[in-house]
């Protein structure tokens, strides 16, 4: 059996090293149950932003001085409406959410927690809050807040978290070795595939999971600027493609702030309607993938085809 | 660099918000609403009506401020257009649909063209306090006499020419600084328009006694979405209509606020796309067009979340 290849990402290199070069073509199938073409989870991001966090001496928290009413405003919505709207035409529609979690939310709204827990849907981390950013941080540091969300979440949700979206999207050299030494399956941080695959870290058995900032809701609204119904033809274009495909992981991330305004859930429930009338997704969760993936022969096929083309050489 | 260790402490992470400006509380859980006549949606028309000196100046600059070096002739005289023409434009659509706005004035405005407070008058809209003019900002860095004059001026202002002292409020930008909630309840507001996080009015608590916040969607504005997002007009009215739709579907009340700017949306080919809307939006018979004064009287003097 091949061997995945060890070590954590070469820090200081030009190539960090993360993973292994594998061409979109003759890779060995990835199959999922029932013969279903394409993974489908959808990613409601539950955060807290803090309305007057410390500085961070690497990012800005907010665009305007504390308070910004505004930044702050908008994505309590998600708290005090959008959640509900949006998970509401989820479960619906048969989709459960696979969570990334500000684990803060646990203290500051139970109520929002216990709602997706009760609807079936699973947490991972996604920091304490989206306005504490990972940059900088030491091992300790960085330790602190791993071991935070893992019993966080396990004491608000009974769940132990299997997954990491860094906060923010704030990394450091060592979070991929870290999450994988405290025995979490999955990071959505990396974006170089729609398949899951091998991390190269120092212990552990941690693959990528297709997450997606291309079609995620806020790169939709405010990095493409997209209409409602524009960015529910995008989603539905896109599964189109990977369905077709085969083996293919879809995520469709959210925001509830942004997907659950009024204008655009309307949009967004056709697109649910569309995918789950369609027949050929697997409607499911990051957490589940990543069984299906570790258990079902996917993780071995794959290391050894990331050995054939090592072999290869680049 | 290794960050500070008090980066990792939380003081603030406790039940319920990290601020005393509100608690927290879902809409779904709340009392249902009930509009007057039993309608389940009341549209809010919100007019930014602004003056911009052709020098800006103050904590931040405002959205639609001067741009080029000096003398800025494009901004300045385009913005005028909007209080000239597009505001007028305006007026007739909403005479027009037989419904009444609210109208967020610089008190700039009606120092300078007292003949606009009195149409707004006549027609029967609401006028709103929207600061001094557009250099008055409000941010934290803004010492607190200073916001505290800017609050009073702009109310001092518009009551000599209106004749009415206005209950309502909002921020340029919507931007406030830590004091400015209790700041305005001193000055005697009721409401202010600042906060985006509801569809339904809710009640803040500072130090003076109560402030009701009534959302005005900025997601929904047309500047949000024609100016800054770059859509047309077309899929402006069609996106205000569908929210209409899922708000209205909804069990209890819920508010639909349509922020308007007469130099974006007053324009020659734009006008028709608003009085579309606004037909559209006249002929539901579940939707109700209320002044935002109206839609916050059943929270004013209520102590409800």
């Amino acid at each position: 059996m091949a061997e995945v290849m060890a070590g954590g990402m070469r820090e200081g290199e030009k190539d960090p090293g993360l993973y292994d070069f594998r061409p979109y073509r003759d890779r060995p199938p990835i199959a999922w149950p029932e013969g279903k073409r394409v993974a489908v989870w959808v990613s409601p991001n539950l955060e807290y932003y803090e309305l007057d966090p410390p500085a961070s001496p690497h990012r800005k928290s907010w665009p305007m001085p504390h308070p910004d009413v505004v930044g702050y405003s908008h994505r309590d919505y998600a708290n005090r409406v959008g959640h509900w709207r949006m998970a509401e035409v989820m479960t619906k529609h048969g989709f459960p959410g696979s969570v990334s979690l500000s684990v803060a939310l646990c203290q500051h709204v139970p109520e929002v927690v216990a709602d997706a827990n009760a609807r079936g849907w699973e947490f991972f981390s996604h920091g304490i809050y989206n306005t504490r950013y990972s940059y900088g941080m030491d091992e300790a540091q960085e330790r602190r807040i791993i071991e935070d969300s893992i019993r966080t979440v396990r004491e608000a949700t009974g769940q132990t978290i299997r997954g990491w979206l860094a906060p923010a999207l704030t990394h450091t050299p060592r979070t991929l070795d870290l999450i994988a030494d405290y025995g979490l399956s999955y990071t959505c941080d990396l974006y170089h595939d729609d398949q899951p695959a091998p991390v190269h870290t120092k212990s552990g058995k941690l693959i990528s999971m297709p997450y997606s900032l291309e079609v995620n809701d806020h790169y939709g609204f405010f990095i493409y600027n997209m209409s409602p119904r524009d960015y529910a033809d995008t989603l539905i274009r896109q599964y189109e493609r990977l369905a077709e495909e085969g083996g293919t992981v879809m995520c469709i991330p959210l925001h509830s702030y942004l997907i659950g305004q009024p204008h655009r859930i309307g949009a967004f429930e056709a697109v649910l309607r569309h995918i789950a009338a369609d027949g050929r997704a697997w409607i499911t969760r990051s957490g589940d993938i990543a069984d299906h993936f570790l258990n079902g022969g996917g993780y071995d096929a794959v290391a050894a085809d990331a050995a054939r083309h090592r072999g290869e050489g680049v | 660099m290794t960050l500070d260790p008090a980066y990792l402490d939380y003081p603030r992470r406790q039940r319920g918000m990290d601020h005393g400006l509100y608690t927290w509380s879902s809409i779904f859980d709340r009392p249902q609403v009930a509009w007057p006549g039993g309608r389940k949606l009341a549209v809010a028309l919100v007019v930014s009506l602004e003056w911009f000196p052709i020098i800006a100046e103050g904590v931040f600059k405002a959205p639609g401020h001067m741009q080029t070096a000096y003398p800025d002739y494009r901004h300045y005289t385009a913005r005028e257009y909007g209080t000239r023409v597009g505001f007028y434009r305006f007026l007739d659509a909403f005479a027009k649909a037989g419904v009444v706005a609210s109208v967020a004035v610089n008190a700039a405005i009606a120092d300078r063209y007292p003949g606009i407070i009195r149409d707004i008058m006549a027609a029967g809209h609401e006028i709103v306090a929207h600061s001094t003019d557009m250099n008055g900002t409000i941010a934290s860095g803004l010492p607190e006499e200073a916001e505290r004059a800017l609050i009073v001026t702009a109310l001092d202002t518009l009551e000599r020419v209106s004749g009415t002292r206005p209950r309502g409020w909002m921020s340029i930008a919507r931007s406030q600084s830590f004091a400015t909630p209790r700041l305005l309840v001193e000055a005697g507001i009721g409401y202010a328009c600042d906060w985006v996080n509801d569809d339904l009015p809710y009640v803040m608590t500072t130090p003076a006694g109560p402030l009701v916040n009534v959302p005005v969607n900025h997601e929904l504005s047309d500047r949000q979405i024609i100016t800054v997002q770059q859509q047309s007009a077309d899929s402006y009215r069609q996106q205000m209509n569908d929210a209409a739709d899922w708000l209205a579907g909804e069990a209890g009340g819920r508010m639909l606020a349509l922020h308007l700017t007469p130099y974006i949306m007053g324009l020659p080919y734009r006008i028709a796309v608003l009085e579309g809307l606004l037909a559209d939006l006249a002929a539901r018979p579940d939707t109700a067009f209320l002044r935002v004064g109206d839609v916050a009287q059943p929270w004013l003097g209520s102590h409800q979340p």
